[in-house]
């Protein structure tokens, strides 16, 4: 037993509870300061927490909670989005009407959870720690109680994530029920025999459901649109970033750290799903006139492209998929506190309130371009490299099936149709007529230093890509062993030749 | 030194940005300052590099990325091909610069992107890493999105703009795809040592077959390759004048330098594979777009459609496969950027004077303003390949090449085709001359200005003169392009498949 290694997550958590105990003493006039000091403290935890304080390394809780680079790469990840919506909240603080310090300290809550997430080696704890996220969202995303698209967000959450929580139980007990474990690196032990197993075989693909769920995968993504559109645009944002990394992570762990094998046959069906999921996106998001609708809509866009790198079952579409979700992190956070901020005081979030934007605050303006562009893929930002990176896999898996180049044609496809719905946001802020409002917008210092951080993390990942590229890198080595490459090397000859045409 | 000229237009921006909007005066003197200086050390790197060697000169490299399996470096350099472009580039980055002087909406916003539209197109004639390539490119062309979109002409901009955007994007992605698979076999994007690397050992065959398609029309699709042609008329119809300058006169030829830089030598059994498809989708761009043009009513419809068939013979010089076609189709490359750079500072002038290039609207415009239509018809006799300009020792290079490549399987009745496509262009320029110029003067357009003073002749004389100055001596561009030619073509003589007559590519089918 070793609880140092939880040290990151005890901090976060117990943040939160001071957060909920500082309420009792602080007028509500000055709650939105609490905003502030949990930022704060989570920025201390990230920078000197990870960064130098909690253990490097280790397995502990009898094998269930392992922290290694790919932990430490998406913990990170975790808590600077925390970060990032704390502040976004701070901005959203008037359009909330009660338990302002509420939704911090569920944030908080949240941002543990998906902490545990990044380190969960056993099924046990990826279910725990996935319902710790899923029930704080159950709130987050109602927490507008006065509003009836939030109460509807919230609910359709709830009954399509207990569906989802139903699914992946049901399955960790059929895998424990063939295997007698639920830890992955005694399943990656024992899966040539288990890949033999029916019942093994059905648990898995419950649990994968599970995490399709999170993802926004289809068919797993029918909550995304309406759930995106009616929860408060902070809580959004973090279901959209955080959320998405967590499944991601949970997803990489399980099909190549405990799988391997399983998660190279199944590679033609993951390609289908990411196929459907942006083929799906990407259209549906076209006649989309609300913006954090059409994120929605993208949203389940992006899972098709992060599903592209786990189809490819190698190591450099697992560099790609976190190398991508970075990338997506700093642009889909930047959007939602654009919006934040323009849409302050107007429920709604019609695509027609954010023309003239170009003309009432340039630099908004510019930011949500910047960011627009780079979820569009385009060079030098952030997305491109996303993007270059998920082609590069997916074109060098061509040469072990060529279903592949028809993946990578639905990528381009996917990359032009998504172009083609973000610039018509780009259109109407800068050409999209006048608007009743001329006055210019002010914006808190919150919003500021969050948009700041994300167009760094844009124009920084974009032009200077070496960096992290060095740390995906390192961050996937952990699941090589026994993962992916050698597996897919030494498992070529008995792949059956429709396995990834589907 | 070509960082420096790379790097040069971008501070010239960053310069921009500092300036207060309102203080229009001077943010035109310094965008002008920095387009000049860098067409003058434009200039000083043609004349100081050397001729005859097929060597890059003035190279740098810098390491960029090498982790998580990429490997990538910045490295720019010049050969005799991209010499003359950079050339090109600079100039006629400096006459949009020029002819944008009233430019009054937004004047900040739209230097900014000409700017980074100038960098951008240096940068992708100087890249060789074809990754960096790509990035340089992309950054040209997202400016002229929304440019067009922002700052351009008639009702349906909008549209324009979106065509422009949806199909540059698709082709890039597509060329993108071909870079990708080409980075996956070989492991590296940087074009010096792809040479070292395939010296020798050819490519597979599958990978050619694999590659070259993508990059044939994905590159083609930027450079207007029939039938993806049809959002450049539209689009440089829409465009304010600087940005048809850049992206018909320049960008364009990104595509051109990319398929002669990678596909011609490392994937030559695919080039003789596709060979036939390329002349027959070529006659395309010669003469469906010479009779588009010949129909247009827009003059600046109708200079997109002839600049799409100036494309059809440099895509022509590239099917002929052999020293002097391919000599040729580089001197069209600069030619045409000189040409189409001028022709759409001539008609932005006639536009912004008038309101209109409807062509049976005008008339008699030689009266008042003989300057501008005097350039006009030594613009448009350039246009139709008349001798003294630099577009008909291109030409005159592509047909000869061409008339040699007849003896290889090139149809010989592609090269009549390509004859009747020049015959064409003479024919709806000519009839340009004479609706625009000719003729009684119209009383509406009698208040309508020349350009008088020195300094708003500057850019057209400044193209004039280059135009006149390669017609007058291609020897100087040729010495430079010979060596570099003659090494692609002995890169394309290393075939996976021993190289055969005609028939191989029967054999290839199989």
């Amino acid at each position: 037993m070793n609880s140092g290694l939880i040290s990151i997550e005890l901090g976060v958590g117990l943040l939160g509870l001071i957060v909920l105990m500082a309420d009792l003493w602080i007028a509500p006039a000055h709650r939105r300061y609490l905003g502030w000091g949990a930022a704060a403290a989570l920025t201390c935890l990230l920078v000197f927490g990870l960064g130098t304080l909690a253990p490097q390394s280790g397995t502990g809780f009898s094998g269930l909670y392992v922290v290694d680079p790919l932990a430490r790469f998406f913990k990170a990840f975790f808590m600077l989005s925390g970060v990032v919506v704390l502040l976004m909240t701070v901005e959203y603080a008037d359009r909330l009407a009660v338990g302002l310090s509420e939704f911090f300290a569920l944030t908080l809550f949240a941002v543990t959870g998906m902490l545990f997430a990044a380190s969960a080696n056993d099924l046990t704890m990826m279910f725990v720690s996935l319902e710790l996220i899923t029930v704080t969202f159950y709130v987050l995303n109602s927490f507008q109680r006065g509003k009836l698209a939030s109460i509807e967000a919230g609910v359709k959450y709830l009954i399509l994530g207990a569906l989802a929580s139903a699914f992946m139980v049901f399955g960790i007990a059929l895998i424990f029920g063939s295997a007698n474990t639920t830890q992955f690196p005694e399943l990656a032990l024992r899966q040539r025999e288990l890949s033999g197993s029916p019942i093994f075989l059905t648990g898995l693909a419950f649990v994968l459901a599970g995490l399709g769920f999170k993802i926004a995968a289809v068919p797993f993504h029918g909550w995304a649109p309406d759930v995106y559109q009616g929860s408060p645009a902070p809580a959004t944002a973090l279901l959209a970033v955080g959320s998405k990394a967590a499944g991601f992570v949970l997803l990489l762990r399980l099909l190549f750290g405990a799988v391997p094998q399983i998660a190279t046959e199944w590679r033609g069906c993951l390609g289908g799903l990411a196929v459907l999921s942006l083929l799906y996106g990407s259209l549906g998001a076209i006649p989309q006139r609300s913006v954090k609708r059409l994120m929605g809509y993208s949203s389940i866009a992006n899972a098709g492209f992060l599903l592209l790198g786990v189809a490819a079952v190698s190591p450099a579409g697992s560099i790609a998929v976190l190398y991508y979700l970075a990338a997506y992190c700093f642009t889909v956070l930047a959007v939602f506190t654009v919006l934040c901020v323009v849409m302050n005081g107007s429920d709604a979030d019609d695509m027609a309130d954010l023309a003239g934007l170009g003309v009432r605050s340039p630099v908004l303006a510019a930011v949500m371009t910047l960011a627009l562009a780079s979820l569009a893929g385009v060079p030098p930002l952030a997305g491109f490299i996303g993007k270059f990176l998920i082609l590069r896999a997916v074109i060098a898996a061509g040469a072990t099936h060529p279903g592949y180049y028809g993946l990578a044609a639905v990528a381009v496809i996917g990359a032009v149709i998504s172009l083609y719905y973000y610039f018509g946001i780009v259109r109407m802020m800068y050409w999209g007529g006048e608007s009743q409002e001329r006055s210019g917008i002010a914006m808190t210092p919150g919003s500021g230093i969050a948009l700041l951080v994300c167009v760094v993390g844009i124009l920084y990942l974009g032009i200077a890509p070496h960096g992290l590229l060095q740390l995906s890198a390192d961050a996937i080595a952990p699941l090589q062993p026994s993962g992916a490459a050698v597996v897919l090397s030494e498992h070529l000859g008995v792949v059956t030749p429709g396995g990834a045409s589907r | 030194m070509l960082t420096f000229l790379i790097l040069l237009p971008l501070i010239t921006a960053l310069v921009v940005l500092a300036i207060p909007g309102n203080y229009r005066f001077i943010i035109r003197c310094v965008a002008l300052l920095g387009t000049l200086e860098t067409a003058i050390w434009a200039a000083i790197l043609f004349f100081r590099s050397i001729p005859g060697t097929p060597d890059y000169q003035f190279e740098q490299l810098v390491p960029w990325i090498s982790a998580g399996g990429l490997h990538v470096n910045y490295h720019v350099g010049v050969d005799g091909i991209s010499v003359g472009l950079v050339l090109a580039a600079a100039w006629v980055g400096f006459a949009a610069t020029a002819v944008s002087w009233d430019v009054e909406r937004e004047s900040k916003m739209f230097y900014v992107l000409l700017m980074l539209m100038i960098s951008g197109s240096i940068g992708a004639f100087a890249s060789l890493d074809l990754f960096f390539f790509y990035f340089f490119n992309e950054l040209a062309l997202v400016p002229t999105f929304i440019m067009i979109g922002v700052w351009g002409w008639g009702t349906d901009r909008q549209a324009a703009a979106f065509r422009i955007t949806l199909y540059l994007t698709l082709g890039a992605l597509v060329a993108l795809v071909g870079l990708v698979a080409l980075y996956t076999v070989t492991g590296t994007l940087d074009v010096t040592e792809l040479q070292r690397q395939l010296a020798g050992h050819p490519l597979p065959l599958k990978t050619q077959m694999l590659v070259f398609p993508c990059l044939l029309f994905g590159f083609g699709t930027l450079v207007g390759l029939w039938p993806f042609h049809s959002w450049a008329p539209l689009g440089y119809a829409s465009a304010p004048a600087a940005t048809a300058m850049m992206h018909a006169g320049i960008l364009k030829k990104a595509g051109l330098l990319a398929l002669l830089r990678v596909a011609w030598p490392f994937l030559p059994d695919a080039v003789a594979y596709w060979m036939p498809v390329l002349a027959w989708l070529c006659l395309g761009n010669l003469l469906f777009c010479g009779f588009v043009a010949l129909r247009q009513r827009d003059l600046n419809l109708l200079i997109g459609n002839s600049s799409l068939a100036h494309m059809g013979f440099a895509f022509l010089g590239l099917a002929s496969m052999n020293v002097i076609g391919l000599t040729g189709t580089v001197l069209v490359m600069v030619g045409h950027a000189f040409l189409a750079g001028l022709s759409f500072a001539l008609t932005g002038w006639v536009r912004q004077q008038t309101g209109t290039v409807e062509m049976p609207r005008l008339g008699g415009l030689l009266r008042t303003m003989p300057f501008i239509g005097s350039a006009m018809i030594l613009c448009f006799l350039a246009g139709c390949g008349v001798p003294g300009f630099a577009n008909f020792a291109g030409e005159l290079g592509v047909l000869f090449g061409a008339w040699k490549g007849a003896m290889y399987g090139l149809h010989g009745w592609v090269l009549a085709a390509a004859w009747g496509g020049l015959v064409i262009g003479g024919v709806y320029m000519m009839r340009a001359i004479r609706l625009v110029l000719h003729g009684e003067p119209k009383r509406e357009w009698a208040e309508v200005s020349d350009a008088t003073s020195g300094w708003r002749r500057l850019p057209f004389v400044a193209l004039l003169a280059a135009l006149v100055f390669f017609g007058v001596a291609p020897g100087i561009l040729t010495r430079r392009i010979e060596p570099a030619v003659v090494e692609i073509i002995r890169m394309a003589g290393q075939r996976a498949l021993p190289a055969a007559p005609p028939g191989a590519t029967a054999a290839m089918q199989r």
